[in-house]
């Protein structure tokens, strides 16, 4: 009973990290009309950012800044933000697919520092000891994993009543103008690509946050943390919450995670040890599949409010 | 120094340019990046893989790892490639594309290479395979340059099917009401130019192209379900800097790509690879966005 429960506090830990990265996708695509395609890439700089800034010295690489974890989270997230608004000035004023292919770019060169920048990112065996929350209870595992999901939520909790806040304030009306009716909302005298550039430094931020509280959350990150697949799982998350919704984001993340696990440990029961690769990639098929059926069918989601105009 | 890096790097490039023919084309007359086109490479290598094991086994061609099993094979694969793209198209793009949001076919063929290249993964596994496992004699042809049958052959074969392209956009009657299509649209349909008809064009030659490419990189690299997800930054990118639309353009700028990561391999190390083509997009989005051919949008 006592190991469900701190089971139960674990995985609701992990959905709601990936509920942070949804809430930052949303506002980025739901809320802005922003295609991002490098998820994977931008969480994994706020991951490595505040790892890197508070572990303790280590011999082959740079480090030993020993900066408290909440300093940490902040710094991750002011870095993604930078990286997402060069992102966004560099490709905003032109068409909008190149936003899309340079997002693919960013994660690509992302995975490829992480496992070749030895110095920087400690290659291809990541960083360890990340300094966790609460690791004086560590070996109570049902008081700490209760401990940081209490953590978890409050930083979800935290980051959603920000952007709900946001959304609804003339800032997040501009965004929504741009995104109905691009023509109309210039005419007024707002400035496309500020705004776009604005939106998409602020939805990294909230995906660099989540990449570095999961990274404290584990206490270890690796490149293959952060591969395509991160992004697949996060995009499917919000399409099925429904775009424009944070709180469909948020519970979209939590019950795709709940599928994915649920038919990950499915597969590992009854598949024999030697075919499981196999089903895993059945797995990512099954989500690939399951996107294109919702553009096609329901491009709202299963818990959006349906209310989008175009 | 050895000058074999440029001979790499062209032969990389060959392979990059064929790709980026198909995007450019997509780009320019449907209006949407294709990120599923690096899998049609994949699904194009893994049928003519298939073909030659159907055929059977026979004698390669002299100096040639392969024999003539593998061109018809080839032959074959570009067909069914072609398949998988029109009947891609025909379930989900040109549903999407009636919607009028554009994006949002960018999104869906973003699903379809997902869902595309793990199924290659599930009936292959990613473990890679090779049309011949023979190993060939590379001859020296001066500057230090060593060069094997293999890659002379393809890369004629590569040159042959862009003069083709050039030729057929720029004389044949389908060439012409493409490029009439992708400059403007409405008129195109105004003087009675059958849509339809273009958009199977474009996605025929888009997967015939990318399947041999895929076809070459089994040929002289490897074969593995992830080959097109790794040749899609190059690609992507050297369909920018040609231009979008201009099939020239994406040959010239998957050449460019292709000797730079030749180069950054000999100069600053093989790992580094992959970031070139992403440094050559950037450079371009920053300085020329419209590319070395392209014209600015109207």
């Amino acid at each position: 009973m006592i190991d469900l429960l701190g089971y139960g506090a674990f995985f609701l830990s992990t959905a709601l990290i990936f509920g942070l990265v949804t809430l930052g996708l949303n506002l980025q695509w739901g809320l802005t009309g922003l295609f991002n395609v490098g998820i994977a890439g931008f969480v994994a700089i706020g991951a490595y950012s505040s790892a890197i800034l508070t572990t303790p010295d280590t011999a082959d690489r740079i480090g030993g800044f020993g900066w408290p974890i909440l300093a940490g989270w902040g710094a991750a997230a002011l870095i993604t933000a930078a990286a997402a608004a060069f992102t966004g000035y560099a490709t905003l004023r032109l068409k909008s697919d190149y936003l899309a292919i340079t997002t693919f770019g960013v994660a690509v060169v992302v995975q490829l520092v992480a496992l070749n920048a030895q110095g920087l990112t400690g290659g291809p065996f990541g960083v360890a000891f990340i300094p966790r929350p609460f690791a004086g209870v560590q070996d109570q595992s049902v008081l700490f994993n209760f401990a940081n999901v209490a953590v978890i939520a409050a930083v979800t909790l935290a980051v959603y009543l920000a952007l709900e806040r946001l959304s609804r304030s003339p800032w997040g009306r501009v965004l929504r103008a741009l995104r109905e009716d691009e023509r109309a909302a210039i005419a007024l005298g707002k400035s496309a690509q500020s705004y776009r550039i604005q939106a998409f430094a602020v939805g990294g931020a909230v995906m660099g946050l989540a990449g570095a509280v999961q990274a404290h959350f584990i206490g270890f990150i690796a490149p293959e943390n952060y591969l395509p697949t991160l992004t697949f799982q996060v995009w499917a998350m919000l399409m099925v919450g429904g775009s424009g919704s944070n709180r469909g984001a948020l519970l979209g993340a939590i019950v795709v995670w709940a599928i994915w696990v649920g038919s990950g440990s499915f597969t590992a029961a009854i598949v024999p040890a030697d075919l499981q690769a196999r089903a895993a990639s059945l797995q990512i098929v099954a989500i690939g599949v399951m996107l294109c059926l919702i553009l096609l069918w329901r491009p709202q989601g299963f818990f959006g409010s349906g209310r989008r105009t175009k | 120094m050895s000058l074999q890096f440029l001979l790499d790097g062209l032969i990389a490039g060959a392979m990059i340019g064929l790709g980026a023919i198909g995007v450019t084309l997509t780009y320019s007359i449907l209006r949407f990046s294709n990120f599923a086109h690096g899998d049609f490479m994949a699904w194009g290598a893994y049928a003519a893989l298939a073909v030659v094991g159907a055929i059977g086994g026979s004698l390669p061609m002299a100096p040639l790892s392969f024999g003539w099993p593998l061109v018809l094979a080839m032959i074959v694969a570009m067909g069914l490639t072609a398949l998988l793209a029109l009947g891609l198209d025909w379930v989900l793009f040109a549903r999407l594309r009636a919607r009028g949001q554009s994006i949002i076919v960018v999104m869906a063929s973003f699903g379809a290479s997902m869902a595309l290249r793990s199924l290659l993964e599930f009936m292959f596994t990613s473990r890679p395979t090779y049309f011949s496992r023979a190993i060939q004699i590379a001859q020296p042809v001066g500057l230090g340059i060593r060069v094997t049958a293999d890659q002379v052959a393809l890369l004629l074969l590569t040159l042959a099917l862009v003069i083709g392209m050039h030729l057929f956009m720029q004389r044949s009657q389908r060439g012409r009401e493409m490029r009439a299509y992708s400059q403007n649209p409405a008129l195109a349909r105004v003087v009675g130019i059958d849509v339809a008809k273009v958009v199977r064009a474009t996605w025929i030659i888009g997967a015939a192209l990318a399947c041999a490419s895929g076809v070459m990189v089994g040929v002289l690299v490897q074969i593995r379900p992830l080959m097109g997800l790794d040749l899609l930054l190059p690609i992507f990118a050297a369909a920018i800097l040609g231009g979008i639309g201009s099939v020239p353009g994406a040959v010239l700028g998957g050449l460019i790509i292709g000797l730079s990561e030749a180069a950054a391999v000999q100069f600053v190390g093989a790992e580094w690879r992959a970031a070139v083509a992403f440094v050559i997009l950037m450079a371009v989005l920053l300085v020329r966005p419209m590319g070395l051919f392209g014209v600015a949008e109207r």
